[in-house]
């Protein structure tokens, strides 16, 4: 019997719901002993499929859509309403460090002094350190600039692929996908031999009798410019290369036809189609940047402000929960607007390309 | 064939060898024998040989592994739902916010994703560890699975499973006999990638990880943190070599198949 | 037309008010949206006819399909099938399967998987399921590509394969989406009588999607002819062809010249004024017609004759001059303008060869046909 009949004739004898029933309890008993570390999130996750499995009896399809919706309400939404409800709460030496900490057991009035102590304390204090604010300009800065260094090295390889002929292209293809599935960790490091002091660069350099002492590179913003756009550049090239690909030849052949120079079919034509190719690569490219946290702290100096590595070392070094999570939340405010902008995009393409 | 122009290779050989010429020395200082990271110092093997007896080295390789493992099976199953509602679905209620919650984990900084899980497995767990960090890398790598899953939905002729349901299918049987086999090869590649996601994570990762669950980019990044260490050369080499050969196996077949199926083609017509 | 009935007996259940049909569509309206796709919409289809739905594209044919198979819900009104209500049958409970236009053959599994697919999700015995496949599989003479895949097969023997699979299960009722769209003609001529000989050989009901007018006038026992949601006439193809009841079905359905004027009842029939000073047309029509009645008169081109003097033996007679020739190997087409401007197409055979062909540009010619040569239409 095929596995998929097994199941419909188990859910036609109802030994589903036995089984979901057996699950629900074994769930309850392992929350109410809490034995051992995860017991509760074990215990949860058996409920979870018990009422997955009832819930399939009742509506088939809504029981199929909460099972990703309910993931992703747990593990993506909540977290960040309780970023949001730290990052009013005031820091302490205590497990967790902060204050207050919501008592369900206290009721209502629990509640109310739990509301009555949340603040905009750790905001006021972002605002007032110039750390905070001249992090986050800097961190814009260097994404904005960064950001367009990879579009003007990405559009001519993207070009030039598209361009290419129809045997090389997978083949480039490949060769563009390639480092994303190598470490980002591995191609950021890659560059800490070639920049230092005692590298690569500056023994090449030497060697050529260019420079007679070695440059400083490594840990200054340069690096980082440098790594943003070597690690990112497929992320540039990919959609501005879907674009120019599916680029009807015969459109510029018409431009020619009409009266263009090559020249003019490029800005006339080419361009204006590749727009969303663009946009799009510089979201995916600015957005994760903004809050890039790899780059600047192995390339990047100690004059390199990136909000990322702020809230990292506010984080783990100074352990300071509350002021982390509205660095965070503003961090994420700040975002808003191109996440929504770059939906808007893939959507308008998706419409388009239908 | 048609004739490159000048700037179209010029642009070509420059752009591949911004993309390959860190790595390349990457891997050849790797079999530096001197202690100095870019001197040549003569071809030796012996920082493979101190990388293979350093324990911290192959015990975060097997948690990364074990982790990458759970991540890429769980988040490849949630990432199909996830597409397969997103693209089948219909109608519901939240469907805005559900997609947008499916796309947003895609740009979300790392540090937010990190530091927003670990403040609600603070208040869920009593010790971080593997566990944890599977449940972190799923929620966003199946986003990405859901991604790559869609787009092969979208192309999917959906007579498919109307025909199959015409011939007496339930949605589950039309699901498992005939919407799986056909997305199969997305579903995979959704697989690999959710498995190098997990296997490359270091924020969300260190966040989010407990006592006894180092991962090696954890490791990797507290070593490196100071400067250059032949044994990471090493290992990168490894992972390069390993990624290079898995990718050129994945798109030999997938172009011996395509190759097939052309010459088929032909020969039925 | 093809009207290859073989009995002696005229298949004809629709005739025969004792005769159950094996599909009623009641009153049946179907909106997406504010679009409505079938509106208030009632047909009977009976067992064992080859029915044809045809239409242009957006007409409702293809929702009305889909409403059989289960695909669509209506939006009010009663579909029956053997006098049971299956609105509310989902399409993998339902005794009707659907060839696709697409063929949807599924592309990882052999012909013969294919074909047993259906089968599999029934209670039949697997040794029955082998019998039944390769009984398919000789009927539509596939037995050679058995075990090959869906893509190592040609469009031809995939249109077959996707004909087996939807047989295989013996619905009471088969439903053929565009079936020989994606054929070529040549092919596409053999397969429509294929297709006649197995629907005959099975005894299966077949309600066919088709926009192809020829198509439906050669494989179906009666066609309906649809637009904007409505049923605008179901009849036999020779009936839809001869006796066309509006000018929208005459002027769907070949090749057809309207002349609209004024009726003038006489003796034996009614004389149609088209034009200041034409003479005017002589009609017989059984409808009830009254003096002064706007009409339109419609003739097809083959009914009309082209000779250098009037034919006395036909009523009506008309003088023009060759506007055009369209050449079209077995007939020529000749486009006349007659003297008061209207222009008229009467097509000839070529029974002689091209060289010795009567009549040129420019030529004077009479145009003669009978008075039941045209049909008298009034809306």
């Amino acid at each position: 019997m095929r596995f998929s009949q097994t199941l419909e004739s188990a859910y036609a004898s109802k030994a589903d719901l036995v089984l979901a029933a057996l699950l629900a309890v074994a769930g309850i008993a392992l929350i109410w002993l809490n034995q051992a570390d995860g017991s509760h999130f074990t215990g949860g996750l058996l409920i979870a499929f018990a009422v997955f499995v009832t819930a399939y009896r009742i509506n088939r399809r809504l029981a199929v859509i909460a099972v990703p919706y309910l993931w992703l309400l747990v593990f993506f939404l909540v977290p960040f309403i309780i970023v949001v409800k730290i990052s009013l709460s005031d820091p302490a030496i205590a497990i967790p460090p902060y204050t207050p900490t919501l008592e369900l057991s206290e009721g209502w009035t629990g509640l109310k002094s739990f509301f009555g102590d949340l603040d905009f304390e750790n905001f006021e204090f972002l605002a007032s350190d110039p750390l905070y604010y001249t992090a986050y300009l800097s961190s814009a800065k260097i994404a904005i600039i960064s950001t367009a260094i990879t579009l003007l090295v990405a559009f001519p390889i993207a070009y030039g692929m598209a361009k290419a002929s129809e045997e090389w292209r997978p083949t480039l293809m490949m060769l563009v996908i390639l480092p994303f599935w190598t470490s980002f960790l591995i191609r950021v490091y890659a560059w800490m031999g070639i920049l230092g002091r005692e590298g690569f660069l500056n023994s090449f350099l030497l060697w050529l009798g260019i420079i007679d002492d070695p440059l400083t590179m490594l840990n200054t913003n340069f690096a980082v410019y440098v790594g943003i756009v070597y690690t990112y550049l497929p992320f540039m090239i990919l959609p501005i290369y879907a674009t120019l690909e599916k680029l009807d030849v015969s459109l510029l052949e018409a431009a020619e036809d009409l009266g263009c120079t090559r020249t003019q079919g490029f800005w006339l034509v080419t361009l204006p189609l590749s727009m969303p190719g663009i946009i799009a690569g510089c979201f995916l490219v600015f957005i994760p940047v903004l809050g890039e946290f790899v780059i600047p702290s192995l390339l990047g100096g100690s004059d390199t402000l990136m909000i990322g590595k702020i809230l990292y070392e506010e984080f783990f070094s100074n352990r300071d929960w509350p002021v982390a999570s509205a660095v965070a939340v503003i961090l994420l405010l700040i975002l808003v607007v191109p996440i929504v902008l770059f939906q808007r995009n893939q959507q308008k393409q998706a419409e388009a390309d239908q | 064939m048609k004739k490159m122009s000048w700037f179209n290779l010029t642009s070509l050989t420059l752009g591949f060898a911004f993309l390959y010429i860190p790595m390349i020395i990457l891997v050849i200082f790797s079999f530096n024998g001197g202690r100095n990271v870019a001197i040549w110092g003569g071809f030796s093997t012996k920082w493979y040989g101190e990388l293979f007896h350093d324990e911290k080295f192959l015990d975060a390789a097997w948690v990364t592994l074990r982790v990458a493992f759970a991540t890429a099976t769980l988040s490849t199953v949630l990432g199909t739902i996830t597409a397969y509602v997103l693209v089948r679905g219909g109608k519901f209620y939240g469907r805005t916010l559900f997609s947008g919650m499916t796309y947003a984990p895609l740009v979300m900084p790392d540090v937010i994703l990190g530091l927003s899980l670990l403040l609600l497995f603070k208040a869920m767990f009593n010790q971080m560890g593997m566990l944890t960090i599977v449940l972190a890398h799923t929620t966003f790598a199946m986003c990405y699975v859901s991604v790559v899953v869609s787009s092969r939905l979208l192309t999917f002729d959906q007579s498919l499973e109307e025909a199959a349901s015409d011939l007496g299918a339930s949605a589950f049987d039309t699901f498992i006999n005939v919407t799986l086999p056909n997305i199969a090869p997305a579903v995979i590649s959704g697989w690999l990638l959710a498995f190098t996601l997990s296997l490359d994570d270091l924020v969300i990762a260190s966040f989010t990880t407990g006592p006894g669950a180092t991962t090696l980019p954890i490791e990797i990044f507290s070593e490196v943190r100071r400067g250059v260490k032949p044994q990471i050369n090493a290992l990168s080499t490894i992972m390069i070599a390993i990624v290079t050969v898995g990718v050129l196996i994945f798109s030999f077949s997938s172009k011996r198949r395509t190759l097939k199926r052309i010459a088929d083609e032909q020969q039925a017509n | 037309m093809a009207e290859l009935s073989k009995t002696p007996v005229v298949f004809a259940p629709w005739n025969d008010p004792n005769e159950k049909p094996l599909i009623q569509f009641k009153n049946v309206t179907k909106r997406f949206g504010d679009f409505t796709a079938i509106d208030n919409l009632t047909l009977d289809i009976y067992a064992k006819e080859f029915f044809a739905l045809l239409g242009p594209s957006g007409c409702g044919k293809t929702t009305l399909m889909r409403m059989l198979a289960g695909f669509e819900m209506p939006s009010e009104g009663q579909i029956l099938l053997g006098g049971q209500d299956i609105v509310k049958v989902p399409p993998n409970k339902r005794p009707v399967n659907m060839m696709f236009q697409s063929y949807a053959l599924f592309p990882h599994l052999s012909v013969f998987d294919n074909i047993a697919f259906g089968l599999r999700r029934s209670d039949m015995p697997k040794d029955q399921i082998k019998d039944r496949v390769a009984e398919m599989l000789r009927l539509t003479r596939l037995e050679k590509f058995a075990k090959r895949k869906p893509h190592q097969i040609s469009g031809g023997q995939r249109q077959r394969v996707a004909l087996a699979r939807s047989l295989a299960k013996a619905p009471k009722l088969l439903l053929l989406d565009e079936p020989l769209g994606a054929l070529d003609k040549k092919l596409r001529n053999d397969t429509q009588f294929e297709l006649m000989d197995i629907q005959e050989k099975t005894g299966t009901t077949f309600v066919i999607v088709t926009h192809d007018q020829e198509e439906a006038m050669t494989v179906a026992s009666r066609i309906a002819v649809m637009d904007n949601g409505k049923l605008i006439q179901v009849d036999t193809p020779s009936g839809i062809y001869e006796e066309p009841n509006s000018v929208y079905v005459a002027d769907f359905i070949g090749d057809v010249n309207i002349i609209e004027g004024n009726a003038k009842v006489v003796d034996g029939g009614i004389e149609i004024h088209y034009a200041e000073g034409a003479a005017p047309i002589h009609a017989k029509t059984d409808k009830h017609i009254t003096d002064g009645q706007r009409v339109s008169y419609a003739i097809r081109p083959e009914k009309i004759a082209v000779t250098s003097e009037p034919m006395a033996d036909r009523a009506n007679h008309a003088h023009g001059t060759i506007l055009d020739i369209g050449y079209l190997g077995h007939l020529s087409s000749y486009f006349v303008t007659l003297g008061n401007g209207q222009k008229v197409e009467a097509s000839m055979t070529n029974s002689r060869r091209l060289s010795r062909r009567d009549f040129t540009w420019e030529d004077n010619v009479w145009l003669s046909w009978t008075d039941t040569a045209g049909v008298v239409l009034t809306e």
